[in-house]
């Protein structure tokens, strides 16, 4: 059984069908590019992915448990988290307490420990401390970590909210658009911190990108959107060869 | 607890426990007399009112303008307790059991509002609020046990200067751990950017009803403090302005700063006060400094961070050596100049 998997998910807003019979699955540990040319539905998709919009149709399964009509925290505990195309980081906080508030799952005291400092919250609290940054040492910004996050370079800004989706534990990490906005360089280096994610942590990835370099590069599957319908599926040659792609990305 | 925060505790409290001994030294010499007393403890109570609103709209980031209610509901509670309840037990005892019951009663009251008022953001947000606010003041004005609009009189004046300082002092502590503990970083995370927390798995909505509930329960506690000093309470004492005069000390402080809220309170409390002399350009004078201020430091005195004795140290420091390079570099160009 898929890790992720869409079924036959519409969407439509008003008289428009933004999303038509979607279908996606997604295994354990695949990189998996959703492509499509502007306003074909990604982003939409996506949104449905990740409990921001319900669907009118259809079901989306994560490890077997349907996701459709639960709240966006609840998918984050239920194993899928998600970055932003237009980067959201909570930028008057440090690196380091971004990434603990992602944290925040594993630390398990109350409200009352926390007001009369009991061992338990001592006890959490230091551990928050030690993972969060050997976390960042994972991705080598421990350098970083009592930086405000709004003073990080561009790249490293993305760099550090992809680490944040990181530290809810994940199964499947969804990135929308994450070289949007980048010059060459910085892309070369998301493509590393992609590859770093692949290597250090076992999980499935899924990728919106326009940046063709980017998901022919790393992509095992890559599925194609135009107009809420899927065209076309498969590995990077194989889409790359479909005649549908050609039409829609360069037209007949 | 490693040593510096130990150390840190340590300092904090012993300023604190300098302050207390100082103003009693004072007042027992007569140097501050009962006007004087009488500011002190409502500069307490705008501390407790202000830090309080400080959690919602400095830490949590949402516009309320309806603290003066929860500060109303705490007070009438309170005061209704301690009514009925008056000589049957020790007065400490009978103005601890009765804030608690005046900041449980808002707190509900904050939860109640709080749900519902929560799924609006910014300016609606603080229009509901604002109406509710008004709306409790206006259900105190027209019910019978609260006395209505003649009041409520025949409380006991149990609160003193001592009591207002140790619960103002226990509520800016409160605050403080709890603004520094997982919660607090989910309570700013909904500040800095509420789609991203909850995409982290931030639970946005209980924490809010949370924040707002604890802020509620805390104006609630001012409010009974207010009421048993005063010993008589009107309803028209907690309209529309003495919500915006909280909101006013939480801004001039630094939204997300405890210790700028505690000077704000002090200041924006004895201003008043203290330009009586002016007679009828006293509030012109006062909204006057509030611009000046907006104008020149629109973060608030601290901006978003805690005054702490190690950055003072560790600042003042740095100016030392500063001024020593300069200083050593001045005799150089000096000694050059005379060549």
């Amino acid at each position: 059984m898929a890790l992720l998997e869409a079924n036959n998910i519409s969407i439509q807003f008003g008289g428009l069908k933004a999303v038509d019979n979607f279908n996606l699955q997604i295994n354990d540990k695949e990189l998996v590019g959703l492509i499509g040319p502007n306003g074909a539905g990604k982003t939409t998709v996506f949104n449905m992915l990740t409990g921001v919009y319900m669907p009118t149709e259809g079901d989306i399964a994560l490890d077997g448990r349907s996701i459709v009509g639960k709240k966006p925290y609840e998918i984050v505990k239920m194993g899928a988290s998600r970055t932003f195309q237009n980067i959201r980081l909570f930028k008057e906080l440090t690196v380091l307490e971004n990434i603990k508030i992602a944290y925040h799952h594993d630390l398990h005291y109350s409200t009352l420990s926390s007001i009369l400092r009991l061992p338990s919250f001592w006890k959490y609290e230091k551990l928050a401390e030690e993972a969060c940054l050997e976390f960042l040492d994972i991705f080598e910004m421990r350098e970083y970590a009592d930086t405000l996050a709004k003073n990080l370079p561009y790249g490293k800004q993305r760099k550090l909210e992809i680490a944040r989706a990181l530290a809810t534990k994940p199964k499947i990490l969804m990135l929308d658009e994450p070289a949007a906005g980048m010059n060459p360089q910085e892309t070369h280096e998301l493509m590393e911190t992609i590859s770093l994610i692949r290597k250090n942590f076992n999980i499935a990835i899924l990728l919106i990108e326009h940046d063709m370099s980017l998901v022919m590069g790393i992509c095992e599957k890559i599925v194609v959107l135009d107009y809420g319908k899927v065209i076309a599926q498969g590995t990077a040659e194989e889409t790359k060869n479909n005649k549908d792609v050609i039409r829609v990305y360069l037209g007949e | 607890m490693n040593n510096k925060m130990l150390k840190n505790y340590a300092i904090n409290l012993a300023v604190v426990i300098l302050i207390f001994t100082g103003l009693m030294g004072m007042m027992a010499t007569g140097m501050l007399n009962k006007y004087h007393q009488g500011i002190i403890i409502f500069i307490l109570i705008n501390v407790i009112l202000a830090s309080s609103l400080n959690l919602v709209t400095g830490f949590l980031g949402q516009l309320t303008l309806g603290h003066a209610g929860f500060m109303a509901v705490g007070a009438y509670a309170s005061a209704l307790f301690s009514v009925a309840l008056k000589g049957q037990m020790p007065n400490l005892l009978l103005l601890i059991i009765s804030l608690i019951i005046g900041g449980i009663a808002a707190s509900i009251v904050g939860i109640v509002i709080g749900i519902p008022a929560l799924r609006l953001r910014g300016d609606y947000l603080a229009i509901i609020t604002l109406g509710f606010g008004e709306v409790i003041r206006v259900v105190i004005n027209n019910i019978k046990i609260t006395g209505g609009a003649q009041g409520l009189t025949g409380i006991p004046r149990i609160a003193s200067f001592q009591s207002a300082f140790w619960i103002a002092a226990l509520v800016i502590l409160v605050l403080y751990r709890l603004t520094h503990s997982k919660q607090g970083r989910a309570i700013l995370s909904i500040r800095e950017d509420e789609v991203a927390a909850e995409a982290v798995g931030v639970r946005t909505t209980y924490y809010k009803v949370l924040g707002f509930a604890i802020a509620a329960g805390f104006a609630g506690v001012g409010g009974g403090l207010y009421a048993h000093y005063i010993a008589f309470l009107d309803p028209n004492t907690f309209g529309f302005m003495r919500s915006v005069e909280i909101l006013v000390i939480v801004v001039l402080g630094g939204m997300g700063s405890l210790t700028g809220t505690i000077v704000a309170a002090t200041v924006l409390t004895i201003l008043p006060e203290a330009l009586r002399g002016f007679s009828d350009f006293r509030m012109l004078l006062y909204s006057f400094m509030l611009i000046v201020m907006m104008l020149f430091r629109p973060q608030g005195l601290f901006g978003t961070g805690e005054f702490s004795w190690q950055t003072l140290y560790d600042r003042t420091k740095l100016v030392h050596s500063a001024l020593r390079k300069r200083e050593k570099r001045g005799g150089i160009d000096g000694s050059t100049g005379s060549k």
